[in-house]
């Protein structure tokens, strides 16, 4: 089976993380715009950080023959700095509009401040001005109110349920996300968000239509690995292989596809030029070809 | 009087995009012209959505009004899209040449990695080339093979503007990883004493630690070196690779040194005199030995 991480901050993840996810099947990955663990201080350093996920994390990516995709936008938690995010929004507009960026994001709310709902309602309206859907990031306390907020916002500016993708949710948000008609992403995070074991029982519970899985694996304690592993657990507790399929990869291409920069001939038959540009012409690493799988050992499965 | 580069883009792109994209790069391109740096920004990242990214493949008489309009202008490998990125650029006026610089510093700061490709490759069509030698260097640096390649293969702008150690720098690292040397352009003609001593002793290295080395590396040996690297020619003569012997030939018969000529005559060999007839029989060897 193919998978996609539709939310993974490679720039913190090592090679091995690649091999492995490209060695049970990650052919794409989509890196979201976030903070790096640490407030950054100056315009530059986000200059640069934007630059390397279009740049040389696109290229170190398709080393190891899986597509890389990323979002831009100001996160939440940084937006509390408001001279530095002025001078980041002035930034947006030219990343936000480059080859591989397939939605604003992640944005939203973090500790749901005056200067966060500032930020959100800004880049909602930017990504309108640039026909592109949105990713938001769900704040971690008081998480219900600050996921529903976050659709209120959205609605509050026209912005169609279908164009975004909310992200982090758990057994508690998810059914108002569902009902409103937005995708509804969910987290396989050791301790703070989702196991998922639990997301086997969300899946059974709620279906496959408009659930995506991801990793968010970053800089802390996380597993590269969420996505094809939770693939795995469902299938052996009985999941019906057409609705791993969905919440594991195809839902994740129809939700980026208004952005006209994620289609699976990307990584299935990648244009002669991409191949010379990313994958130096060699076959071997083109996206698409037939994963290794390991069989890790059973318990390697669980994530809780 | 020949076209500028940018009508010769124009015209390619003119003769493949459909109405609608060719109209809205025209639109762009006289906003570009009036200065409008934001416009410039906005559409060289869009410009892919418009255009697609086939290959431009460019027929003999579309790549000898390139070679016209800029000598040395190898436009072989270009997609479609990254013509239209380098339109657009074009467009940017010029006559202030320090807003020129900023204004192009800020798009390689800025860029993806096909934007880079577009940019790198566009070097030797930029007015003020004097400006962009520090940036053509740090590209020769990136850790993106293909940014490397847009600098080192079949672009004229090393080979004019950069200085022996840039040059040097750039050989010395398209060996080290492994990409061929033919297509840069000027290698013969910048060939120097100190890039011959920096390849004698990256071969010895190779060889201690028993690696292949690269035949094509002795072609920058042999115009430039001195008895000791005649030396180590004569040893290569003997190869068991015919590929290394062919290069050490060619190498020894570039050299003005009468030990050269010894070597050669020892081992019943005849110099290839000609550089027209060495440079097509080292691009032989180059694709002999990438295959
Ligand atoms: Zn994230």
């Amino acid at each position: 089976m193919r998978y996609i991480d539709p939310h993974i901050h490679m720039v913190s993840r090592t090679t091995d993380d690649y091999e492995q996810m490209a060695a049970q099947g990650v052919v794409a990955v989509i890196e979201p715009a976030f903070w790096q663990g640490q407030p950054r201080t100056q315009i530059g350093t986000f200059q640069d950080y934007f630059s390397m996920l279009v740049g040389f994390e696109r290229f170190r990516a398709a080393q190891f023959g899986i597509r890389h995709y990323c979002t831009m936008g100001l996160n939440s938690k940084e937006a509390n700095n408001v001279p530095l995010a002025e001078e980041v929004m002035d930034l947006l507009p030219l990343f936000a509009t480059k080859e591989g960026v397939v939605a604003i994001g992640e944005i939203g709310y973090d500790d749901q401040t005056e200067a966060e709902d500032k930020f959100f309602r800004l880049q909602i309206e930017l990504a309108k001005e640039v026909g592109l859907p949105i990713l938001v990031h769900t704040p971690h306390r008081d998480k219900k109110r600050g996921t529903y907020r976050s659709m209120d916002v959205l609605e509050e500016h026209g912005f169609s349920p279908e164009m975004a993708i909310i992200d982090h949710n758990n057994e508690e948000t998810c059914k108002e996300v569902l009902d409103r008609g937005y995708w509804c992403g969910f987290t396989i995070y050791p301790k703070t968000k989702m196991g998922n074991e639990r997301m086997v029982e969300v899946v059974r519970q709620y279906g496959s239509e408009r659930v995506i899985i991801d990793s968010s694996a970053d800089w802390g304690v996380s597993d590269s690995l969420a996505v094809p592993k939770t693939a795995r657990l469902m299938l052996e507790r009985g999941i019906p292989v057409d609705q791993i399929e969905a919440v594991c990869y195809r839902n994740a291409i129809a939700a980026y596809a208004s952005s006209g920069q994620f289609q699976e001939d990307d990584w299935l038959n990648p244009s002669p030029i991409d191949q010379r540009t990313l994958f130096e012409g060699n076959s071997v690493l083109r996206g698409g070809q037939t994963p290794r799988i390991d069989e890790p050992a059973k318990e390697g499965l669980l994530i809780r | 009087m020949s076209a500028a580069p940018r009508d010769v883009l124009k015209s390619w792109l003119s003769s493949r995009l459909p109405e609608a994209a060719a109209d809205w790069l025209n639109d762009r391109a006289a906003a570009i012209t009036a200065g409008d740096r934001k416009a410039l920004y906005l559409a060289f990242g869009l410009a892919v959505r418009k255009t697609g990214k086939a290959e431009l493949s460019l027929s003999a008489e579309e790549l000898a009004a390139a070679e016209q309009a800029r000598p040395g202008w190898n436009a072989s490998s270009w997609s479609i899209d990254q013509a239209a990125r380098v339109f657009l650029v074009l467009h940017y006026p010029s006559t202030d040449a320090d807003d020129f610089r900023k204004t192009l510093d800020q798009m390689f700061a800025t860029g993806e990695v096909h934007e880079l490709v577009a940019l790198y490759q566009a070097l030797p069509l930029f007015p003020h080339p004097e400006l962009f030698v520090e940036r053509a260097a740090e590209g020769i640096r990136s850790n993106i093979r293909a940014v490397f390649l847009a600098v080192a293969h079949n672009n004229p702008f090393p080979a004019e503007q950069f200085s022996d150690d840039q040059w040097n720098q750039m050989v010395l690292k398209a060996l080290f990883i492994g990409v061929a040397l033919d297509p840069i352009v000027g290698l013969d003609r910048r060939a120097n004493a100190e890039l011959a001593r920096i390849l004698l002793d990256y071969a010895h290295e190779r060889w201690a630690a028993k690696r292949p080395v690269s035949p094509e590396l002795w072609r920058c040996v042999g115009p430039a070196t001195n008895a000791e690297g005649i030396a180590d020619l004569r040893k290569v003569l003997d190869s068991e690779l015919a590929t290394d012997r062919e290069a050490a030939l060619l190498a020894l018969s570039a050299s003005s040194l009468p030990a050269a000529q010894t070597a050669l005559t020892e081992e019943n060999q005849s110099a290839v005199t000609d550089p027209a007839v060495r440079a097509t029989r080292w691009r032989q060897l180059a694709a002999s030995v990438s295959n």
